[in-house]
């Protein structure tokens, strides 16, 4: 699966998601700026993303902890996301996200 | 300013691996001072998962991050490290004659053969929102933290964020405040439900008005904040008279001072040797999350690791003319008096 990832530049980077590994250790991986401090637990809101409204739709809905972690995040927006509660998967071939503001 | 304090070693983060280098450095008689900005010791373990369970301490198959930092503590507790809280490394320099000089931000100073850098990603410090142009509005009108309410007195006051402490300030601020508007992006808030109820309350009473927006652009001269663009869920914009700004999104990590203490950085993270983990510069060590070197894994228990091996250097700097005994806990008496248990 790909996801089509566009940084704090606006630039995109097209990403080999893996199946099973959470979007935000794919952007990680990738060398783009995501802090991700508490390493995926979702305690930190430093993995946050826009997911573009198409595909928003189509993830599984927050959990109430990401609910509460966003509320730490900055700039949220309705399709705000903690990318490392978003988990890889063919359904989401073609994902687009945008790394938020810091 | 303060007399400085001698001391054997100098650590910076009081977070697990700092804790674990003063039990490893008591063992081999060394004395420990300890600077930490938070206001309690544990680093991220306490700041940021107090309550998420960890699953890969060796000997602990589960242990929350609040409790490994309280077994900590009591681990290291027969040291006596001292502990500096609340306060930030901001200077390092070497004396004359081969020590180092730490001092912090709130003017203790530290003097030690040894520096150990345990500060994991760095200070932690508060999110900034981003908004244009809000650094020249910072400490004169827009202020992350309340050290005295009474510079609020009177004040048109915009509080933004949903947890504790944008809740607790909208709930304390408001009745000396001349107006105060609180913004969040949704109407649900992570904070305790009987400061959300009082929320209600107030709004209800017209005491505080309450947006779900978001901050957008912040208008005024010379840092003195007058006007606040915010935009609705809606995406419309309006604004608002505010001239004190308090945004509430907790707090992230940043390198901050450490930067500028003339080491060797590589990406951040002070590259060190897999021997004694002493950075590049003689008499400072890094371990734990802040070093790199090659296979390096930053996981708690490397961290562990790199303080037993720190330590045993860190003695042959403070202690050149002693010899080094090497023992284990479960064996020698000396070193269970030390602990207390003999």
């Amino acid at each position: 699966m790909k996801i089509i990832a566009t940084d704090r530049d606006g630039k995109e980077h097209i990403l080999e998601g893996r199946d099973g590994w959470t979007v935000m250790e794919i952007l990680r991986d990738a060398g783009l700026p995501i802090t991700a401090e508490c390493g995926g637990a979702c305690a930190c809101a430093t993995c946050h993303v826009y997911v573009d409204e198409e595909w928003a739709a189509k993830l599984p809905d927050k959990s109430d902890t990401e609910t509460d972690m966003l509320d730490m995040a900055l700039a949220v927006e309705a399709n705000s996301r903690l990318s490392c509660q978003i988990i890889c998967s063919d359904a989401l071939d073609g994902i687009r996200v945008t790394v938020a503001p810091e | 300013m303060t007399t400085p304090i001698e001391t054997d070693v100098a650590i910076i983060g009081a977070g697990p691996i700092g804790l674990f280098a003063v039990f490893e450095l008591g063992l081999l008689d060394l004395k420990t001072h300890l600077v930490d900005i938070l206001d309690r010791p544990g680093g991220q373990c306490t700041e940021l998962y107090p309550e998420k369970p960890i699953y890969d301490i060796p000997g602990l198959p589960v242990v929350t991050g609040q409790e490994l930092t309280d077994r900590l503590l009591e681990q290291s507790k027969p040291f006596s490290p001292t502990f500096h809280l609340s306060q930030m490394a901001s200077g390092l320099s070497r004396l004359d004659d081969g020590r180092w000089k730490l001092t912090t931000d709130a003017g203790t100073e530290i003097i030690a053969p040894v520096v150990v850098v345990a500060a994991g990603g760095g200070s932690f410090v508060p999110k900034r929102p981003p908004v244009p142009g809000i650094e020249g509005f910072e400490n004169i009108s827009v202020f992350y933290a309340v050290r005295k309410m009474e510079q609020f007195r009177d004040r048109d006051i915009l509080i933004a964020g949903g947890g504790d402490s944008a809740l607790d300030w909208t709930l304390n601020l408001a009745p000396i405040a001349k107006s105060l508007t609180l913004v969040h992006h949704r109407d649900g808030f992570r904070a305790a439900q009987h400061s959300v109820n009082q929320m209600r309350e107030l709004v209800e009473q017209g005491k505080v008005k309450f947006h779900i927006a978001s901050v957008k652009g912040l208008h005024g001269d010379n840092g003195q904040l007058q006007r606040v663009t915010l935009a609705g869920a809606d995406k419309k914009e309006f604004q608002i008279e505010a001239n004190a700004f308090l945004p509430f999104f907790g707090l992230t990590i940043k390198l901050g001072p450490i930067a500028e203490f003339g080491l060797n950085l590589h990406e951040n993270l002070i590259p060190v040797d897999t021997e004694k983990f002493e950075s590049t510069t003689k008499g400072i060590f890094a371990i734990g999350d802040i070093n790199t070197y090659a296979g390096k894994l930053k996981l708690i228990l490397s961290g562990f690791h790199e303080a037993a091996l720190m330590a045993q250097a860190a003695f042959h700097i403070c202690r050149p003319n002693e010899k080094l005994r090497f023992q284990y806990t479960t064996s020698s008496s000396n070193l269970q008096k030390k602990l207390g248990v003999a």
